[in-house]
């Protein structure tokens, strides 16, 4: 039986917008306030997820073409390798550090190894929630 | 400050290992070779360490740079330095065998990165100076045995996995449940501050309350009397996992039963090491009666696993340098011939396709290597001179006596007695006799299999009569678990 889901991919096209913005903005929050690379990389992972429900595994497989088993181990390796950084300048494991730089558009920022950190965190927990979701999915 | 990023090195490489191997998936060479590097350097770092520690005291370190006890702390003493070497040796010889026997489908499967994460999850518990940390690294070695146990998908093993899972899913709450309270009691989870708080402010009834719940909790892990669990799931994996389950799970329990009460809950030994006495003496009787009772191979081997356990605990319970030294020597020999029977067990049902030794007869006359090494094993586990496992329990047995445990002490004696019943039954059955299957008819072969028991067979052997060179090695780890203020000094200086 082919089900009608008209509402839920309309919504979807608004709300996987609004949700991956979201998203980042969560993600680029962390570093001060509530937020950072596991909420934000959740929230976005449920964007994927939302996609895949609404318009179906082998749709979005062909339009986002990660692995998202090898995502998550690079999002862990990006991580650990923040973390070695530290190690090289002879610091304790996972030290990390930051400053403020001029840049073009966005005026005095505040650059911190803390990003790149999340990033890995985002990346890891990204592959794990959809890897999780579609091994469920998978049938077998 | 004693600043060391060595310690963190016995966690990252095979986390990091484990990791680059899940994106080189199909490339099974690679995978290999990767593996067993990261394990060798593993080892490497456990003997700088140990080396390390010998001239400069305990080590640690704060990640990040955060002060404890508000940062997270990796300590590494001399019983985690010696634990991470015998978990390299042993993880080492169980990869090798799994080269050429656990099949090109698994190996697909993450079988390496799996194995590497189990590793991590050992080493990271035997390294973490923080509670809740110590629950994580449980964990993640647990959601890779998990995994591990069920690799191969047979209806057997997604039963006993299935029970594996729940029995610690269970005990894991419980963990959370303890670290909640004693969270709330002390206001650290940090090892050191918690031994710093508690002796501050006396263990009184509600901590000695607490401290029997992480008993009962790393008891299931440990298999120290709640081991019900055990049998079952030891003897389902493919070969190369159950040896390396057996030889380092349950002794991640038995390693945190250790740090807890020596660090943290030694104010009130006559209750709590009263209790793992008891329970340790409970838990030999048992194993023994399992051990002699049983005509399957697995059990026979499974049992074993338990016996050792509690005699073990038997060390820790004297609170004497000597006893625990005992334990840590008998602990360590443990490791490596579990690992090493249950290889050899493996391989000897490979050969003969069923595990019932009523079936099993003469593989000697085809197979003398692998039937004198059992043989060495054997003995090794009884305690003969010169093995590895006299040592210990001499030293174990010397313990208990001096502080006055002579029932406990006994009960260890006897149960070493029912292990040469079990061991030489196991032999002369498998081994002796005559020889009913002629080597066409043999289900496999030992062709790669006999390179990894012998290294195994080697190592034990090694520890047993270069008993003199780890003798310093040992003596100061024991001296170190006895005296908490050294740990403590560690993390604050």
């Amino acid at each position: 039986m082919k089900t009608n889901d008209v509402i839920l991919k309309s919504v979807t096209r608004v709300a996987a917008v609004i949700i991956l913005t979201f998203s980042i903005y969560l993600f680029m929050n962390g570093h001060h306030h509530p937020g950072g690379g596991f909420i934000g990389g959740l929230s976005m992972s449920s964007a994927i997820v939302l996609l895949y429900l609404s318009f179906g595994v082998d749709k979005v497989r062909e339009n986002i073409r990660v692995d998202f088993k090898k995502l998550a181990a690079i999002g862990v390796l990006i991580a650990i390798g923040t973390g070695m950084a530290g190690v090289i300048f002879g610091k304790p494991f996972l030290t990390q550090t930051f400053g403020y730089y001029d840049l073009p558009i966005f005026g005095n920022t505040e650059l911190a190894s803390a990003l790149i950190f999340d990033t890995g965190v985002a990346l890891a927990v990204i592959g794990t929630a959809v890897n999780i979701i579609l091994s469920i999915s998978e049938d077998r | 400050m004693r600043m060391n990023n060595l310690l963190i090195a016995p966690v990252i490489i095979p986390l990091l290992t484990g990791m680059v191997l899940i994106i080189f998936q199909k490339n099974i060479m690679l995978q290999r070779i990767l593996s067993l590097v990261a394990l060798l350097s593993t080892g490497v770092i456990a003997v700088l360490l140990m080396n390390r520690i010998k001239e400069g005291g305990i080590q640690s370190i704060q990640l990040g740079g955060w002060e404890a006890p508000y940062g997270i702390s990796f300590v590494g003493d001399m019983f985690s330095a010696l634990l991470l070497l015998a978990t390299s040796i042993v993880a080492v010889g169980c990869l090798i065998y799994a080269f050429s026997s656990i099949g090109r489908k698994q190996e697909k499967l993450y079988f390496y990165p799996l194995f590497l994460f189990l590793i991590t999850g050992v080493n990271g518990s035997f390294l973490t100076g923080d509670l809740f940390n110590l629950y994580v690294f449980f964990e993640l070695f647990l959601v890779a045995s998990y995994v591990l146990i069920a690799l191969g998908g047979t209806q057997r093993q997604l039963r006993e996995s299935l029970k594996y899972i729940f029995t610690n899913i269970i005990a894991s709450a419980f963990f959370l449940i303890g670290i909640a309270y004693l969270y709330s009691m002390t206001g650290t989870l940090n090892l050191a501050h918690l031994s710093l708080r508690i002796a501050e402010i006396g263990q009184d009834g509600l901590i000695t309350t607490v401290a029997l719940l992480f008993l009962i909790v790393f008891a299931m892990k440990a298999g120290l009397l709640l081991f019900f669990w055990l049998p079952g799931s030891y003897s389902v994996p493919p070969t190369a996992i159950a040896a390396i389950f057996a030889a380092l799970l349950t002794k991640v329990g038995v390693y945190a039963i250790f740090r807890m009460f020596t660090l943290i809950f030694y104010h009130e030994p006559q209750i709590t090491h009263l209790f793992i006495g008891i329970l340790a003496a409970i838990t030999m009787i048992l194993g023994g009666l399992g051990a002699i009772g049983y005509w399957d191979l697995r059990k026979i081997l499974t049992y074993n696993v338990v016996i050792s356990v509690g005699f073990i605990m038997a060390g820790l319970v004297s609170l004497t340098t000597t006893g625990i030294a005992g334990s840590i020597y008998y602990l360590i020999h443990d490791m490596l011939i579990k690992g090493l029977v249950f290889l050899i067990g493996g391989t000897i049902v490979h050969l003969t396709g069923t595990s019932d030794l009523k079936k099993i007869s003469g593989l000697i006359r085809l197979h003398p290597l692998l039937g004198w090494m059992f043989f060495i094993a054997a003995l090794s586990m009884v305690g003969i001179p010169p093995l590895s496992g006299f040592l210990g329990k001499v030293f174990t047995t010397q313990g208990v006596f001096e502080a006055g445990y002579y029932w406990l002490g006994g009960i260890g004696l006897l149960t070493s007695l029912l292990i040469l019943y079990a061991m030489i039954k196991l032999f002369m059955n498998a081994f002796w006799g005559e020889t009913i299957l002629s080597a066409e008819e043999e289900k496999g072969t030992t062709k790669g299999l006999l390179f990894p028991i012998a290294l195994l067979t080697v190592a034990s052997v090694a520890m047993g009569i270069g008993a003199e060179a780890i003798t310093g090695y040992v003596t100061q780890a024991a001296e170190e678990l006895l005296n908490p203020n050294l740990y403590i000094k560690a993390v604050f200086e």
